[in-house]
């Protein structure tokens, strides 16, 4: 143990709220009962919204029984924006506070991010066959929601691309918050330019442009979908650091026998 | 810093040059953001033009793209001016296309999209002609952001308040509460029975 640099072994300083979360021992105590909480709330509201919405909610008065692929399609779509809204955030916090367990969630969110926004994409293109009479349009809503996915792509391998993963977390840092121009842009789409992709029917203006006998299923899958957002977000994250602790000790154990030797 | 250690809590140096030292990349990436948010605006703006997906009938009117352009025109279908006609032997449907200020006729000789209806808004890709009408390829349908059960649109209807002939339902306050069961009752009240 004499041989480890100090810092790897004391506590973590006493900071602000900032710091005390870059501990990911705060992290490990935090999820062993935030994941399965985060993961019960989802398992129950999902099973209730899916049925509620696949089942029980009516059908749209022109779309038909084509409108339940909404109670996917939205909350794929703005967990999508959410997830890179994090990654720029883990951005910030890695370039400006060096901060390690923004580093590790950068790595964790990512590919969880783009499953959803892929998701999104490929509900959106078997709601829109049917409804609009094309898979796929070169408007300005889809063409952004294909830019995000490509920046999730490209975050996923930056961040990977380093022998030196301190180099990896620096440059998809970056990658993360020049990408969240992209973020207004998806989501002031459809009031910018016209698209065939229909404006937001809920808005932080005016009524919800929908009746709550859908819009209540949809949060119910909106609340359901966020929960294992994060629970899977958070599993992973515990399992990247215990796996980086484990990596850890081993380098010390070969180090202690080569010092033995 | 040692690169492999990721549970250092990020310190380094001393305390005071670490916060102006934090102080000055925060401000660097904040500069960074706005000097991109900025150009990301003025390259949007642009090309505004080039981003839309589709013009209105006043803007074809206004700048008319001549027939060797293929264009997208997009609108609302007017009520009462759908019909069908024969050219030669392929049946061509015809229909207006408005944006409240000026209407192109549209001939398109394919089939419609399911939720094509008068009063829905549509997209055609296509070439203005010389006589003035659209010559369509495609057509795509495009609804609009409001959902609701067709019991709740049958009461508008009845009511008196929409006709989907001619655009969006009114404000969504006043029927986005509605019940099936209240839509319901709304329908019967309105109906006029058998022998009273």
């Amino acid at each position: 143990m004499s041989a480890l640099p100090q810092s790897a072994v004391s506590p973590p300083q006493r900071g602000g709220l900032l710091h005390r979360f870059a501990n990911p021992g705060r992290f490990l105590r935090l999820a062993r009962w935030l994941t399965p909480l985060l993961g019960w709330i989802s398992a129950v509201a999902l099973v209730a919204g899916i049925i509620w919405g696949l089942f029980f909610s009516p059908a749209d008065w022109q779309q038909g029984d084509t409108v339940r692929i909404m109670y996917i399609h939205v909350p794929m779509a703005i967990l999508a924006s959410a997830g890179y809204f994090a990654l720029a955030i883990c951005g910030v916090l890695t370039l400006v506070w060096k901060h390690p367990l923004a580093d590790l969630a950068a790595v964790e969110i990512g590919p969880v991010g783009a499953t959803a926004t892929a998701l999104c994409l490929a509900t959106g293109s078997l709601w829109g066959k049917p409804m609009w009479g094309a898979w796929w349009v070169w408007d300005a809503r889809l063409t952004s929601m294909l830019v995000l996915f490509f920046l999730y792509l490209g975050h996923i391998a930056l961040i990977r691309a380093f022998d030196d993963p301190q180099r990896g977390y620096r440059a998809a840092a970056i990658l993360a918050i020049a990408g969240s121009v992209d973020l207004p842009i998806i989501k002031f789409s459809v009031n910018w330019w016209n698209t065939l992709h229909q404006p937001d029917s809920i808005t932080l203006t005016g009524a919800p442009t929908m009746s709550m006998s859908m819009l209540a299923p949809l949060m119910v899958c909106m609340i359901g979908f966020s929960c294992g957002f994060g629970a899977l977000v958070s599993a992973r994250l515990t399992a990247a650091i215990l796996e980086s602790r484990a990596r850890q000790m081993m380098t010390r154990r070969i180090a202690e026998r080569e010092e033995a030797a | 810093m040692s690169a492999s250690n990721i549970f250092d809590s990020g310190k380094s140096g001393g305390a005071r040059r670490g916060m102006t030292r934090k102080t000055r990349r925060l401000w660097l990436v904040v500069a960074s953001v706005l000097c991109l948010g900025v150009a990301t605006a003025l390259v949007l703006n642009a090309f505004s033009s080039n981003i839309v997906f589709f013009m209105a009938p006043s803007q074809i009117r206004a700048h008319d793209p001549g027939p060797d352009r293929t264009v997208r025109l997009g609108g609302m279908v007017v009520a009462g001016s759908l019909h069908r006609e024969t050219e030669g032997t392929t049946p061509v449907n015809i229909f207006e296309v408005t944006d409240g200020q000026a209407a192109v006729t549209v001939r398109f000789a394919g089939i419609l999209p399911d939720l094509f209806r008068e009063g829905q808004s549509v997209v055609a890709l296509g070439t203005m002609r010389k006589d003035g009408t659209f010559r369509a390829s495609e057509v795509l349908a495009k609804h609009d952001e409001t959902y609701m059960p067709k019991e709740v649109a049958e009461a508008l209807r009845k009511s008196g308040k929409w006709d989907p002939r001619f655009g969006k339902p009114p404000s969504a306050a006043s029927w986005d509460t509605m019940t099936r069961d209240e839509a319901r009752a709304a329908i019967d009240a309105k109906t006029p029975r058998n022998g009273s």
